[in-house]
């Protein structure tokens, strides 16, 4: 097989790695408009105060920190102590739960029945809340998230496909496991909106309020839990692209690689979601392999945002949005 | 035949009435300087229909509100099963066993008949998120039960044909049918509807007439309803309240409240006889 070829694949294969990670911080966005119409631009730092969170509580590190040294030159940086991942993990959880309650109960429980634009503005100022916050809370160093993932090139798979081709790929057990995880993930969250009776009342409140409270529906306690969901797939997606590649604040940007996935996968579909994520990973690799080299490289930073723009020219709705039928 | 004096009673049909399942006193809800309703009070017997009927603006939905816990009085009390209601948000009263349907209907559109119905069971369903993962046979179980429930009150109400089809795309007529549906299946002690007739032509009149009076008789509904056709209302139900400006101006059945001169008055005085 030629070289070149070889090389496609293993391209391909990490592509699809990468795309899973899109398709996860995708789920987020796409989890929390299905359920409240609301577009939450704060995911992406929601999946990066998740991350900061868990470092923090893994390293036993002292939150506020710098704020106590600066107002009473106290310096507590460390309680002495480390927590495993494991209850870390449970622990961030428990917080991310907590701030879905502060979120719904101080923001968006006062905004009921507003245009959808507004929520969105409250999304935006929420995120730059949360990121200030994350900042003023954990400090803003770039810190190293080790849950205990294994990382590094994968040897079965460069074994075997050594002695198949010829050639042995390079895949990092990372990825692998972040693949993992995503199809487990989503799997259990198609089935909790599917099947569960809160997911059935997920669903029953996105459509019609009233009609959700005359059914006995607790409004209030389907918007936390919504609001914990898009907590969990973002502790989830900030474990993943924080053992990837550092907690730092840059994580919050990965949020903007969510658009175009979700533009390309339709703002209404969790498969969608998957997909798109999946096709905006492969492609980007590709283009850059392919067609970089002609243009001096670096096609990795724009490549989603036109693509995402060809779609809206073509296919608004995304690949599998619902179709918008305007009735004259 | 008046019901008003006895503890239990039995129709000309045939149907047993019991004893006062709710009970309205001296309900006045003002919205700012608006008065919506003024000093109201009657009651609801277990097994009665009982129709709220009065010209537009008269305070009817206003009324149906009250009782279904999306408006709350500024004054007077709500009786229900023999105790007063204390202040609840609408979910809570849906809890306890009061159902509903809107005048302009709100159902889950992007959901399926099915589906709409079956919200109609959450309450009913007991095993929470974790058992339902954990203790699958307990959760399937629960889900065939309810699910035998929706079927039985799908074939009721005759739209099993479309049990499947998405709700944006039903004609109204059925659309308030599986309204209708989905209030039923959660065994409502007390069953409101809102308009259930408005809207509709005259042969979806009859069939909807039809499916009250059934309910009705078969599972022994409670219903309160709203209505402003009065053909309808004055064959149907078994006592009628009637409203004007926030104000009651007549109870009692529907002969009693067709010879009241202040009923006519205000609302059937501009009869065409």
């Amino acid at each position: 097989m030629p070289e070149q070829l070889l090389w496609g694949m293993e391209i391909v294969m990490n592509g699809l790695m990468t795309g899973v990670l899109y398709a996860l911080v995708a789920l987020g966005f796409v989890l929390i408009f299905k359920a409240s119409g609301i577009f939450n631009f704060s995911q992406g730092v929601m999946a990066l105060f998740a991350a900061l969170t868990l470092v923090g509580i893994m390293e036993g590190r002292v939150p506020f920190s710098h704020l106590i040294k600066a107002v009473s030159g106290v310096s507590v940086h460390h309680f002495g102590w480390n927590v495993p991942a494991f209850a870390a993990i449970l622990l961030t959880m428990a917080v991310m739960v907590l701030l879905a309650w502060l979120v719904n109960r101080f923001i968006f429980r006062h905004l009921v029945g507003q245009e959808p634009i507004i929520l969105f503005m409250a999304t935006i100022g929420l995120a730059y809340f949360l990121e200030g916050f994350g900042d003023i809370m954990w400090g803003s160093d770039i810190k190293k998230l080790d849950v205990g993932l294994p990382e590094g090139i994968n040897d079965t798979i460069d074994e075997v496909t050594f002695n198949l081709l010829g050639y042995g790929f390079f895949i990092d057990n990372l990825d692998l496991w972040a693949t993992f995880v995503a199809v487990l993930l989503v799997i259990a969250l198609v089935m909790f909106a599917q099947y569960s009776k809160h997911g059935r009342a997920m669903r029953a409140v996105a459509d019609d309020h009233q009609a959700a409270l005359s059914v006995g529906i607790n409004l209030n306690f389907i918007w936390v839990m919504v609001w914990s969901l898009a907590g969990f797939v973002a502790l989830v997606a900030g474990i993943m692209w924080g053992s990837k590649s550092g907690v730092q604040f840059s994580l919050s940007l990965i949020a903007l690689k969510a658009l175009p996935v979700l533009m390309l996968g339709g703002f209404t579909s969790i498969p969608g979601a998957i997909v798109g994520g999946l096709i905006i990973g492969v492609g980007e690799k590709l283009f850059e392999f392919i067609i970089g080299p002609m243009v001096g490289g670096a096609t990795e930073n724009w490549f989603a945002y036109v693509l995402a723009l060809i779609f809206l020219v073509f296919r608004p709705q995304g690949l599998f949005g619902e179709k918008i039928i305007e009735r004259v | 035949m008046s019901v008003m004096d006895q503890e239990t009673s039995v129709t000309a049909d045939g149907r047993t009435i019991g004893g006062v399942l709710m009970e309205m006193r001296n309900i006045s809800l003002r919205f700012g300087g608006v008065k919506a309703i003024t000093d109201i009070s009657f009651d609801i017997r277990e097994g009665e229909i009982r129709a709220i009927i009065g010209p537009n603006g008269a305070g009817k939905s206003s009324m149906l509100n009250v009782i279904s816990g999306f408006y709350v009085p500024q004054e007077g009390e709500v009786w229900y099963k023999g105790a007063v209601r204390p202040r609840m948000r609408p979910f809570e009263v849906a809890r306890q066993g009061i159902a509903r349907t809107f005048q302009n209907i709100a159902l889950f559109e992007g959901m399926s008949v099915l589906d709409n119905v079956m919200t109609g069971r959450l309450n009913h369903m007991t095993t929470g998120l974790l058992s339902q993962a954990i203790w699958k046979g307990k959760a399937e179980q629960e889900e065939i039960e309810n699910r035998e429930v929706a079927e039985k009150i799908i074939d009721f109400l005759e739209i099993q044909h479309i049990r499947k089809t998405p709700v944006s795309r039903l004609p109204y007529g059925l659309k308030k049918r599986v309204e209708l549906a989905r209030a039923l299946v959660a065994q409502p002690s007390l069953l409101l509807l809102d308009e259930p007739m408005a809207g509709m032509n005259v042969e979806e009149k009859e069939d909807m007439s039809r499916f009250i009076l059934d309910v009705n008789d078969e599972f022994g509904t409670t219903i309160a309803l709203i209505e402003h056709d009065m053909g309808v209302v004055m064959d149907l139900s078994d006592r009628v309240v009637v409203m004007d400006y926030g104000k009651k101006i007549g109870d009692g059945t529907p002969d009693e409240v067709r010879n009241n001169q202040a009923v006519i008055d205000a609302y059937l005085g501009i009869a065409h006889d």
